[in-house]
């Protein structure tokens, strides 16, 4: 099987050119999410305004230690949420951050699952800190 | 654009120019059934006895003990197969000893004649350096042992395992086995990574079936070898006509049987010295990779194949290394989960006692003979970005805890 094959274009860029790649220092939302045993860890950092009444998500970035498909998911998800409301945000599923990565082999879309999974814990853990 | 740099010759290697010269004219000129009496299956007859020969040649058995497949995984499955159906009685299940660093051919096998309560398998474990130990090996021989089979050069690591000195102790119980009318313990291995570096002289080796596959020594990928001891009865697995000396039933893939033993002749004539060119091309990559910091070659107490390094790269996964090479050009392999298609860090590093965590950020080389010095440099100027751009991305996992 050769690579493109196993991996679309699209999947291909982001994991040579990942977006927004990092740490947000002092983030109003973080979450780790993965485990090295399991080889994927992701963790994210978003940093949230209120416009209008509204919940923004003005500024996300990742870390990711994993495969392609961990590199190319957490990359893809971070540029669907940047500027979206929260809300607009959360409904942001696995199969959504997969199709725009123009597909994901089977054996990979647990790689999307985890993406979508520390999106929704990092939310969680803004609202968390919120109400404190 | 750049050259490409292939540094998988441990997954499979071209076909050479020489072999598929020979193998040619068997596809559309000489095509006839070698089955058949008339001049043409005649021809093609003659074109597998002489490949036949080769082979017997290459491992010092006797053409009769050649049994043509289609590849090293068809060969494993009919020698553990064979040997077990042909001894399988109500009263008696064969006992397997074999490694838990075999190949998946060997592996799968044995766990499929386990799950059909036709053999119990035990399989040994492995030092920190990825060697089978003999006393383990002979503390496992039980009343019931039939097979012992082990593999020559682990195909992730390189790592030789004691062949010779195996086969030499299997000799010595067996005789005692002998005295007291106890069955045989016969010796397979799996010599598809060997071939072209160490002995695979079968005497002196001591082993009874040994296989092999033409696609790692530059013959085409779908023919294999089995080897196997005159006088060693085997049901065969592929049921049909009375080819391969009724062990192998089909017509026979004349022009990759003939590639095949070109290819193993060529091998038989090779220097010798290319051992040596390519331990120092070798040495020369593993001394490069070890400057990178929190790298570690992966079986560096034993004694392994000139063609194969694997490492161990901290805080950088396999497939991901994989692709980011891939996109400069060059091919490796890694016994990450993600590459293995079964999200399994490999069952060999697992057992040398390597974490999953660590063994998702292997990485392994494997040379051939069109590897070049200038390629060695190439790869040692290109793996640190490579590396450290993947660690850059990684989160701090220090103080990560596991749940």
């Amino acid at each position: 099987m050769t690579i493109s094959q196993l991996y679309s274009k699209k999947v291909l860029e982001h994991v040579k050119k990942p977006r927004n790649i990092g740490e947000i220092k002092n983030p109003d939302g973080m979450a780790t999410v993965g485990n090295p045993v399991c080889g994927d860890v992701m963790r994210l950092f978003l940093k949230v305004e209120k416009k209008d009444g509204q919940e923004y998500i003005k500024n996300v970035k990742f870390q990711t230690l994993g495969c392609g498909a961990a590199i190319a998911t957490s990359s893809m998800i971070t540029t669907l949420v940047k500027g979206k409301t929260l809300e607009e945000a959360e409904k942001i599923s696995n199969q959504a951050v997969a199709e725009a990565l123009g597909g994901l082999p089977p054996v990979k879309m647990h790689c999307s699952v985890l993406a979508a999974e520390a999106l929704q814990k990092a939310i969680a853990n803004y609202r968390q800190t919120k109400k404190k | 654009m750049k050259k490409k740099i292939y540094l998988d010759y441990a997954a499979t290697t071209p076909v050479s120019s020489e072999v598929f010269k020979a193998m040619k004219p068997y596809f559309s000129h000489d095509y006839g059934n070698p089955s058949e009496p008339h001049s043409w299956g005649q021809k093609t007859r003659a074109a597998i006895d002489k490949a036949r020969e080769q082979v017997a040649v290459f491992l010092g058995a006797q053409p009769q003990e050649i049994i043509f497949t289609s590849g090293a995984t068809e060969a494993i499955n009919l020698a553990h197969k064979g040997l077990v159906e042909s001894r399988k009685k109500a009263d008696f299940l064969p006992h397997i000893i074999t490694s838990s660093i075999e190949h998946k051919a060997v592996l799968e096998t044995c766990l499929h004649l386990e799950k059909l309560k036709m053999a119990e398998v035990t399989y040994l474990p492995v030092n920190e350096n990825g060697l089978v130990q003999i006393v383990d090996l002979e503390k496992a021989i039980k009343l019931n042992t039939i097979l012992v089979s082990i593999i020559y050069v682990n195909n992730e690591t390189g790592v030789i395992q004691p062949i010779a000195e195996i086969g030499e102790k299997l000799k010595k119980i067996n005789i005692e086995r002998q005295v007291l009318g106890q069955s045989k313990v016969y010796f397979h291995t799996d010599a598809t990574q060997a071939i072209q570096y160490f002995n695979c002289q079968v005497d002196s080796l001591g082993v009874d079936c040994l296989s092999l596959s033409g696609h790692k020594f530059y013959a085409p990928k779908g023919v294999g070898v089995l080897y196997l001891r005159k006088g060693i009865s085997l049901t065969r697995q592929q049921d049909g006509g009375g080819q391969e000396y009724r062990l192998r039933a089909g017509t026979e893939n004349v022009p990759f049987i003939v590639a095949l033993g070109q290819a193993l002749e060529i091998v038989g004539k090779q220097n010798p010295e290319i051992n040596k060119v390519m331990e120092k091309l070798r040495d020369q990559l593993i001394a490069g990779v070890l400057q990178i910091k929190s790298t570690q070659l992966i079986g560096a107490g034993a004694k392994r194949s000139p063609h194969i390094a694997s490492f161990l790269i901290d805080g950088a996964e396999g497939e991901a290394m994989l692709l980011l090479l891939s996109e400069k050009g060059i091919a490796v392999s890694s016994g990450s989960a993600c590459t293995s298609g079964l999200l399994e860090p490999s069952h060999v590093l697992r057992a040398m006692g390597i974490l999953p965590e660590k063994a998702h950020g292997s990485l392994r080389f494997s040379l051939g003979n069109q590897t070049k010095e200038e390629e060695i440099k190439e790869v040692i100027k290109v793996l640190p970005e490579v590396i450290s751009s993947l660690r850059r991305m990684a989160p701090d996992l220090s103080d990560f805890k596991l749940k």
